[in-house]
């Protein structure tokens, strides 16, 4: 019953949604005003069928339902609580489901929550959001049905694939769903205002809380999968430029630029085009993102449930939205008026410079991530790796962070270079200091990761400096926000360079009782014994750290799942890290090999990676910043509303 | 056409159609509003432009689906050099120059570990039994254990060079095991097959090899 009813749930939020869609568009070509009272109960209605709908997915994995047949191929009734959970987003149906889901809940929050925009701009916005929603429930009901029967129930299901047996994955796609998804509030809004022509400050305000809050979850989705792929794989490798990471950070470039050029619109009433177009940009990212990882075009890790058909039904969702929205851009950005005027020295000028840095990096990823498919298509086979994207990418990421030290000490409108040279000698003492103590004591770095760490002790000075001189606690919260989140881009800069300017990595075949040297660090292997899990059996190595006389245990694992109903077995390796203020020792257990004298040893590899788990907090706190920033736009708007309130009420006495 | 490739391009038809309608619908609003068409600045369709480009790239690929099997570049190249150790007592080691005597052959690409090369067996002594000449590389191999893999599947190798390290695997452009390359009389690797020989596939082989006198 419980897999019917959240079908039947899901056409019933699919009707809502074209009731939306359908009353929207009537009343905003002039028929009927009372219409206009239908759009919102019905987002939110659609919002909250949609969410009971992932519900019941999320009950069938609970209980183990083998007679739905995305249950029994994605779960197994042995598998940890937890991950029976994350099984339902664990797969292509379900995680469409999800994207549905927060798709619905976004459009909901909008229509209770945004009081701010005009009645007209905001109903063109939730029937854009409808419409968005009617796509894909359409590819859900038709082409991927999270929700269909086997004819005959299995005894069992074949098990989630073991790399997503970890507790990160049950929250980085989830939050990395959140921040893609999210984005279309953005889209909607830009469609909404060209619609009605509503494009100026107040539509820049209102939109601006919801871009903040979607890039929140997207930086803390990517940080997370990052820190995944870092522990899970056994690499040890904290970014690969896989083409699915690549299109998580390419919407999350556009969210970046976005919520710097509507901060622009915002106050100054200028780049008003630019910011629609960012905004239509963002989510249209989110897609092609989707689509590539779901229609099988680009191969990687992350590839489930490749398949052409279902490829070509996003290729046409996409066609459609994107191909919409970018026509009504070109139609009325045209008679957008111009904004007002700034001089490049300014505060304008430096956000004007930010954006198209970070316009060109995410076009220069979207090239890296779609040659292959075009160089294909011109006969020849490529890969594009880690080498160009370091090489293109790199430089500008540094040229843009030297930006980001002159932006927030910038008057908006004009102003002056010398005032500003003279606001900035402690950052450039810290990073001469910085640069002098790497060229003295660090050895052979490479051109990239120094200038990287360079960079960085500047960055993190300078982002200090907007709260020089101030009452801290009369620093407004978007301030502070601004200055955590440039604070940790520098952590994590400082964290990138660091790790691969200075890491130090052993190789060895050990024998227990051997003792192994890495950096400063004497690691002595004691064995292996057997360990069983809830769903697995593994060897498990014991490893004692050594260093200035405190000893740490390290236990690696390297398990073994079993095949379940005929699927292959599978090994996976748990890295074993010890973390340090300094850095991290990170350990895996590898093959056992045979040695010639007989003795059983096994494959061990350790890392040294100093400063690494700096490029996570780094990450954190950049969230953490746009979390505050976000937190603060809303103050203002409880202030602004109460002001407004005072002001009625003084008319009237 | 099969009906799959039918059924693409009745999709791709109502797509476009799709697009158009949207399109034209876009336009035609725009134009009530505005009692005309809008003053046009041309650079404002750039964005439109490239994601049709973008789109074009994806159509194509969804029609055309890339290989999943990755070709090696050596096709129609001499052997890479090499000199291999003999994989186990009693059975030759194996050099590239040793692949250039005229006769067309096989040399295949295994190891005493892996579990389909086993299932391969019968294919190579029948190929054997057709009188062609079998070199074989192992890879990441123990003299033992080749020589137990060879004692329970039977020996079709005239030679079996010993690649530990897997370099000459590499060099060959070979991305798993097994995998063999038809090699003609010069020592020019003319075909390569990934994966399981299938029995199906013997009298072809032969036929390729024959044609390569």
């Amino acid at each position: 019953m419980i897999a019917e009813l959240g079908l039947a749930l899901l056409w019933i939020a699919a009707a809502l949604a074209c009731l939306s869609l359908v009353a929207g568009t009537i009343y905003l070509r002039g028929g009927q005003k009372d219409l206009a009272a239908l759009v919102r109960p019905t987002s939110v209605a659609q919002g909250v069928l949609t969410a009971l709908a992932f519900a019941l997915l999320i009950a069938l994995f609970v209980r183990s339902d083998m007679s739905v047949e995305l249950v029994a191929r994605n779960s197994n009734s042995l598998k940890p609580m937890l991950f029976k959970v994350a099984g339902a987003w664990g797969n292509h149906e379900g995680s469409m489901l999800l994207w549905l889901t927060i798709l619905g809940i976004s459009g909901a929050l909008v229509a209770i929550f945004e009081k701010r925009l005009r009645e007209d701009t905001l109903i063109a916005t939730l029937a854009a959001q409808a419409a968005l929603s009617l796509g894909f429930f359409a590819f859900l009901i038709f082409s991927s049905n999270p929700f269909k029967r086997l004819p005959v129930a299995p005894p069992d299901g074949q098990g989630l694939n073991p790399l997503l047996q970890d507790p990160g994955l049950a929250f980085h796609p989830p939050t990395l769903y959140v921040g893609y998804v999210g984005l279309s509030v953005a889209f909607s809004f830009a469609v909404g205002a060209l619609i009605t022509r509503e494009i100026g400050p107040a539509f820049a305000r209102a939109m601006r809380p919801w871009v903040l809050g979607s890039w929140i979850f997207l930086t803390l989705g990517i940080t997370a999968g990052s820190y995944w792929a870092y522990y899970e794989l056994g690499w040890g490798g904290w970014w690969f430029w896989d083409p699915v990471e690549n299109v998580s950070l390419i919407p999350w470039l556009a969210g970046a630029a976005l919520l710097h050029s509507v901060a622009v619109t915002a106050t100054r009433n200028a780049l008003r085009a630019w910011t629609v177009m960012l905004a239509v940009i963002g989510f249209s990212m989110s897609m092609v993102g989707t689509f590539i990882v779901r229609s099988g075009l680009l191969t990687s890790v992350h590839s489930f449930a490749v398949d052409p058909e279902r490829g070509t039904f996003l290729l046409a969702l996409m066609a459609i939205y994107i191909g919409g929205a970018l026509t009504l851009f070109a139609l009325r950005a045209g008679t957008v008026a111009e904004g007002k005027k700034f001089a490049l020295l300014s505060r304008e000028g430096s956000l004007v410079i930010n954006n198209l840095l970070l316009t060109t990096i995410l076009a220069l990823v979207l090239l890296g991530t779609l040659y292959p498919i075009v160089a294909e298509a011109l006969g020849e086979k490529i890969s594009v790796g880690p080498p160009y994207y370091n090489k293109v990418a790199g430089p500008l990421a540094l040229i843009l962070c030297l930006v980001m030290v002159a932006g927030p000490l910038l008057a908006w409108r004009k102003d002056d270079g010398q005032k500003l040279w003279a606001r900035l000698p402690m950052a450039v003492f810290a990073g001469a200091l910085v640069l002098v103590l790497l060229v003295i004591f660090g050895g052979r770095i490479g051109i990239l990761p120094l200038l990287g760490m360079t960079v960085a002790g500047v960055v993190a000075v300078a982002s200090l400096a907007p709260l020089w001189g101030r009452n801290l606690r009369r620093t407004p919260l978007p301030t502070w926000g601004m200055v955590i989140a440039h604070f940790g881009v520098a952590v994590a800069l400082a964290g990138m360079g660091a790790e691969s300017a200075f890491i130090k990595e052993r190789l060895v075949a050990a024998a227990p009782g051997d003792t192994i040297k890495v950096a400063g660090y004497e690691v002595l292997f004691k064995g292996v014994r057997p360990v069983a899990g809830p769903n697995y059996t593994a060897i498990e190595g014991t490893l004692i750290a050594t260093s200035g006389g405190a000893s740490h245990v390290l236990k690696p694992e390297s398990r073994m799942f079993p095949g379940l109903m005929g699927t292959a077995p599978t090994e996976t390796n748990e890295a074993a890290l010890l973390t340090r203020p300094g850095g991290q020792l990170y350990v895996v257990l590898g093959q056992p090999v045979a040695g010639a004298d007989g003795a059983d040893r096994y494959q061990l590899r350790l890392w040294w990676k100093p400063l690494v788990w700096w490029i996570w907090l780094g990450g954190a706190l950049i969230a953490l910043g746009a979390a505050l920033s976000m937190l603060g736009r809303a103050q203002l708007l409880t202030l602004w509303r109460a002001r407004r309130a005072r002001k009625d009420r003084d008319r009237w006495k | 056409m099969t009906d799959r490739e039918i059924m693409f391009f009745v999709k791709l038809a109502l797509f476009l159609l799709s697009v158009c309608v949207v399109g034209y619908l876009a336009y035609r609003v725009q134009s009530r509003r505005d009692g005309g068409p809008a003053k046009g600045n041309l650079v404002l369709f750039a964005p439109l432009a490239i994601m049709g480009l973008l789109f074009g790239a994806f159509v194509y690929r969804l029609t055309v689906p890339g290989e999943t099997l990755i070709q090696s570049q050596w096709i129609n190249k001499p052997m890479p050099l090499f000199d291999l150790p003999p994989a186990t007592a009693g059975v030759e080691g194996l050099k590239s120059s040793q692949l250039a005597d005229g006769r067309p052959r096989l040399v295949n690409v295994f190891a005493s570990w892996c579990i389909p090369c086993r299932a391969e067996a019968p294919q190579l002594e029948a190929l054997k039994a057709a009188g062609i000449p079998i070199d074989g590389i192992a890879i990441r191999d123990r003299p033992d254990d080749v020589a137990q893999f060879l004692n329970e599947v039977g020996n079709p190798f005239d030679r079996i060079g010993s690649d530990v390290q897997s370099s000459v695997q590499i060099a060959l452009g070979s991305s798993g095991v097994p995998e063999t390359f038809l090699i003609d009389g010069k020592g020019i690797i003319r075909e390569q097959i990934q994966g399981v020989i299938l029995q199906e596939q013997v009298p072809e082989i032969i036929a390729r090899l024959e044609a390569m006198k």
